[in-house]
């Protein structure tokens, strides 16, 4: 079997990685999750590197994956997920990116049989020069009417040399679909820091705080929930 | 305590104060009132350092020290308090911890050692029986889903906890039902009526000077002071209305 062959920026699902970064450690292994029916599982991921996941949930399992991407380096995390009949998929991702790094996610999420429930949050914060990327697609297949799907996609840029790309899609082939998509790219609310100044923060404890309550929304629910807004915390001030 | 002489401030390049001149020593209350528009907000904001409020022209002195010099956070640990017209809502932060982090930055720059968490919340609760909040409230994030009148009560709560030197209250007073005025006008004077302390009010109606007696009223129009008065004067303005009495 011959190695499979370096993406380019032609691979829609590559389009703003870091290919340099890909290069070093290309080609990346596929991990499989994968679980039984009725069966119940939460997982935590930081700071992951490049992965790459399949997920694969049996009728009536539930899996919730939190994320927080905020590695040293390049940042990717690409993950497919079969839902099957009654199924959950609760995904919580924070990716916190300063001088030049790429953090990525990009996701599939497919329903295949009826009546499942996908929820992806995904909060970004660039500084630095940085990128910050999701590409998420949430495909219903035919006959999977009762889909519930949603994603909540907001990025925070801190300076005007960052960028954030946000790609959400729907491809729905089934007609009793509930399918809910938000994004939205922005700075922190002058008017808050102004607010948090006049009671005696100083500009970065200000900052600070906001962007605390910021990312927290992807980490709800979450088992650790208090360990990621830890981790997440330490990233943040070393952004800020 | 503060000195503001023949203040110039423009936002977004529009001239607002033209040569404002105060002087409030502690102990005093002042009230500002004045029509829309006439700069009384403005004001408020060029104490705090808003950003966007550019001072032109004249000089602004805070307990000896040159205020205008001093970034917004400076100025809070300086001992200046701004009451919010508008209190912004900040999601996802609870008022407590927005409170303690603030209590501590603040003492910080004075360089005086943090409040313990046991001390903050019994400081923090002591603070809003006085206003006659539930502290389960402010458990929930900083103004989020408060009512207008709620949100005023919150912001003498900070200043309760804050214990400013000088609080600047812009129109603490709209949005307060009768009861509220009251609990709020008795805020303020447990939290600031002191020897030490002082109070620049700036409001457009005479009821909330009912409970916060001020010593001095001026009139603020086409931004500088042009009238100054005793207590008397708030009457007049209420009977007459600006246009008369300016």
């Amino acid at each position: 079997m011959t190695a499979l062959a370096l993406p380019t920026r032609k691979d829609e699902d590559f389009r703003y990685a870091d290919l340099a970064a890909l290069e070093r450690v290309w080609p990346v292994a596929i991990e499989t999750i994968a679980l039984a029916e009725g069966e119940q599982r939460a997982l935590s991921m930081v700071n992951l590197g490049v992965r790459e996941l399949v997920i694969v949930l049996a009728p009536g399992a539930s899996l919730d994956l939190h994320v927080l991407n905020a590695g040293p380096d390049y940042g990717r995390l690409a993950l497919r997920a079969e839902l099957g009949t009654g199924s959950r998929f609760n995904f919580g991702a924070a990716q916190l990116a300063g001088s030049g790094q790429v953090l990525e996610v990009v996701t599939e999420v497919q329903h295949l049989g009826p009546d499942a429930v996908s929820q992806q949050t995904v909060r970004s914060v660039a500084g630095g020069g940085s990128s910050v990327n999701y590409l998420g697609k949430v495909h219903v297949a035919k006959g999977a009417d009762g889909t519930d799907g949603s994603q909540s996609v907001r990025a925070m840029l801190l300076d005007r040399q960052s960028a954030a790309n946000a790609k959400p899609e729907l491809e729905i082939h089934a007609d009793d679909v509930k399918c809910a998509h938000g994004c939205a790219v922005g700075e922190l609310d002058k008017q808050a820091l102004f607010y948090l100044a006049q009671r005696g923060l100083p500009p970065e404890a200000a900052k600070k705080l906001m962007l605390q309550a910021f990312v927290a929304e992807a980490f709800v629910g979450a088992a650790d929930e208090e360990a990621l807004q830890a981790q997440a915390l330490a990233a943040l001030e070393a952004l800020l | 305590m503060l000195k503001i002489e023949n203040l110039h401030a423009t936002v977004a390049d529009k001239p607002i104060l033209k040569g404002l001149s105060l002087s409030i020593n502690a102990g005093e209350v002042h009230a500002i009132m004045g029509p829309n528009g006439a700069g009384k907000s403005t004001l408020s904001y060029v104490l705090g350092g808003r950003p966007g409020y550019e001072v032109t022209e004249g000089s602004v002195t805070f307990m000896g020290q040159d205020l205008l010099a001093l970034e917004p956070h400076e100025r809070a640990a300086a001992g200046l308090f701004l009451g919010f017209q508008y209190p912004v809502e900040i999601p996802g932060v609870s008022f407590v911890q927005f409170m303690r982090e603030s209590a501590n930055a603040q003492r910080k720059g004075r360089g005086e050692p943090p409040l313990s968490g046991g001390d903050f919340l019994k400081l923090a609760r002591e603070k809003a029986a006085l206003l006659k909040m539930d502290m389960e409230m402010l458990k929930r994030p900083v103004n989020v889903g408060f009512s207008g009148g709620e949100k005023k009560r919150a912001e003498m709560v900070q200043m309760g906890i804050l214990n400013p030197s000088l609080a600047v209250l812009d129109e603490t007073d709209s949005g307060l039902d009768i009861d509220a005025l009251r609990v709020v006008g008795e805020g303020i004077n447990a939290t600031m009526r002191a020897n030490d302390k002082a109070v620049l009010l700036i409001t457009h109606y005479q009821r909330l000077l009912d409970y916060v007696q001020p010593d001095f009223v001026h009139v603020l129009a086409g931004g500088r002071i042009v009238r100054t008065g005793g207590p008397e004067l708030a009457h007049e303005l209420e009977e007459h209305g600006y246009e008369a009495v300016a």
